[in-house]
């Protein structure tokens, strides 16, 4: 049963035209029970429910995907990938994610294409400079890769960046070299086949219509294609999440916003880094096939319109034209927009809540997918153990009432 | 972009204008007697639903008045723009036209709600 992927299986089929590679996955019909049932078929459900099968013998799991795998925010984020968040929790949190990130595509034989490309974060004036080197030493003290470079330093590594004649003029950067991209279908992909091959049914184009509780327990969730009984339920739907929680009688903190993406035309290669800028908002980086993937801003609005406005981009795409002149004329292929549940303090909410067997892994905002790996991996051991792992313990919904916030819009690239 | 209606100005780009999250929400009389979870709800607690949304907007490049907007989220039409010193308008004044939580088709995906 077991896929593997190797030199002589890729010459073996390219003899065949190709044809005979085979499903990657079951399209099961639903069972009338399972012991877990994962909502969201994105990488983060679609890892918590491999991580569940492989390292806490769960047999019988279920995700139910309203779409097909990897059709929300899996599909649509910009593929970048580090762990510099200023705060211990975070850095824990994120840094565990670049860790298994490291050795994925051999976990489950399948190529990532994780590149560790380095990641820029610009500083353009004094607070800048001062808020970046603060972070630079907390990431240190937390033993990340993290260090100051100064503006030649950054001319050096992207040399046609523009660092002297615009409004705001490159100062230095932080630089995390463990910092990356990889390939953002590969992800749900890989990680559905291998689920897959340990029992667990993935079960496409069936909506999640309401979860069932009674005297604050689960009972099941009513899907499109029926009731599906179950005592645990761990809820990864992204900007949805909160509408899901609703039909438990749940409340979240969280705000779902569009946020768009855009990529260009394919061009040689010019630019072989990640480079962010907070305070210009924009960031940039450039896909093995040649095209600029942009990354704009949210709406300043709640919206569930997977559009967003022309004005963000506007913003986005003007400061990248003065940051990179030699951008100036070149034309957008695409733009898209993403649906991202945004939390008050910037961080994931992964946790417990007041419902017994109801599980949240939510409130990724604007950049979730650097954590997928890590974050399937501790939200599968709370829905197995039903206890936080100690990573993310910090991110239960609690710190909303006890007031231990895990403050990180300095580091989430996207203004919040 | 949408188009906002300002009830002072007129219609304009909602870039000329700062939402200010959902309306009507009312600080409690008593925060000394409030247990944490519950002034920890009305500080960080927000409705976010997908379809029909009280929210506040002030028309900051402009007259700089606050004032309040029923709007869908899922298609971002607006459909009532009304004076803080205003009543709430009823939830019943407006269809609601989600028929499940996504408010898409049973089957597939892909932005039903604003395709039409």
């Amino acid at each position: 049963m077991k896929k593997k992927y190797s030199i002589t299986s890729l010459i073996k089929n390219s003899l065949s035209d190709n044809e005979n590679w085979g499903k990657m996955w079951r399209n099961p019909n639903p069972k009338k029970h399972y012991d877990v049932i994962i909502v969201g078929g994105g990488g983060h459900g679609l890892g918590t429910a491999y991580y569940l099968a492989k390292h806490h013998g769960v047999k019988n799991i279920a995700v139910i995907e309203k779409g097909w795998l990897g059709s929300g925010n899996t599909g649509r984020n910009t593929t970048i990938i580090r762990s510099n968040y200023l705060w211990d929790e975070s850095a824990n949190l994120y840094d565990h994610a670049v860790k298994l990130w490291e050795n994925l595509s051999e976990d489950l034989n399948y190529n990532m294409m994780f590149s560790q490309r380095g990641v820029l974060n610009l500083a353009h004036n004094e607070h800048d400079i001062k808020e970046i080197k603060r972070r630079v030493s907390a990431n240190r003290l937390n033993g990340l890769d993290t260090m100051w470079l100064d503006k030649n330093e950054v001319k050096d590594l992207v040399p046609i960046m523009n660092t002297d004649n615009l409004r705001y003029p490159v100062l230095g950067a932080a630089y995390q070299p463990r910092g990356g991209v990889a390939r953002h279908d590969a992800v749900a992909w890989g990680y559905a086949m291998r689920a897959d091959e340990l029992g667990v049914d993935i079960i496409q184009n069936c909506e999640v219509k309401g979860i069932k509780t009674d005297n604050y327990k689960v009972e099941g969730v009513e899907t499109t294609k029926g009731f599906i009984k179950s005592s645990k339920i761990g809820v990864v739907a992204s900007g949805h999440t909160s509408v899901l929680a609703a039909t438990a009688g749940v409340r979240l903190p969280l705000q779902s916003r569009p946020l768009q993406a855009l990529v260009s035309e394919p061009i040689k290669p010019v630019i072989n880094t990640v480079v962010m800028s907070n305070a210009v908002h924009a960031y940039v980086s450039q896909s093995d096939k040649g095209e600029l993937v942009i990354g704009a801003g949210t709406d300043g609005y709640n919206s569930f319109t997977q559009r967003g406005g022309y004005d963000v981009i506007e913003e986005t795409v003007r400061a990248i034209v003065e940051l990179y002149p030699i951008f100036g004329k070149m034309k957008m292929l695409r733009q898209w927009g993403g649906i991202v549940d945004i939390c008050p303090d910037a961080s994931p909410i992964i946790s417990k809540c007041d419902v017994e067997g109801l599980y949240f892994n939510c409130g990724w905002g604007t950049g979730g997918f650097k954590a997928t790996p890590g974050s399937a991996n501790v939200f599968a051991h709370t829905i197995a153990k039903d206890e936080p792992h100690k990573i993310n313990a910090p991110f239960a919904l609690s710190r909303f009432s006890d007031g231990r916030l895990i403050d990180e819009h300095g580091a989430a690239a996207v203004a919040h | 972009m949408i188009l906002i209606k300002c009830p002072y100005c007129g219609e304009r780009d909602q870039s000329e204008f700062a939402n200010g999250g959902e309306a009507h929400v009312v600080r409690p009389k008593n925060p000394e007697s409030l247990s944490d979870k519950d002034w920890g709800e009305y500080v960080f607690f927000r409705n976010n639903p997908k379809g029909i949304f009280y929210e506040r907007w002030v028309h900051s490049h402009g007259c700089r008045k606050w004032f309040n907007v029923v709007r869908n989220t899922s298609t971002d039409q607006i459909l009532k723009v009304y004076k803080v010193n205003e009543k709430r308008p009823d939830l019943t004044e407006f269809e609601n036209t989600l028929k499940s939580p996504s408010g898409e088709p049973s089957v597939g995906s892909g932005n039903f709600a604003v395709k039409k």
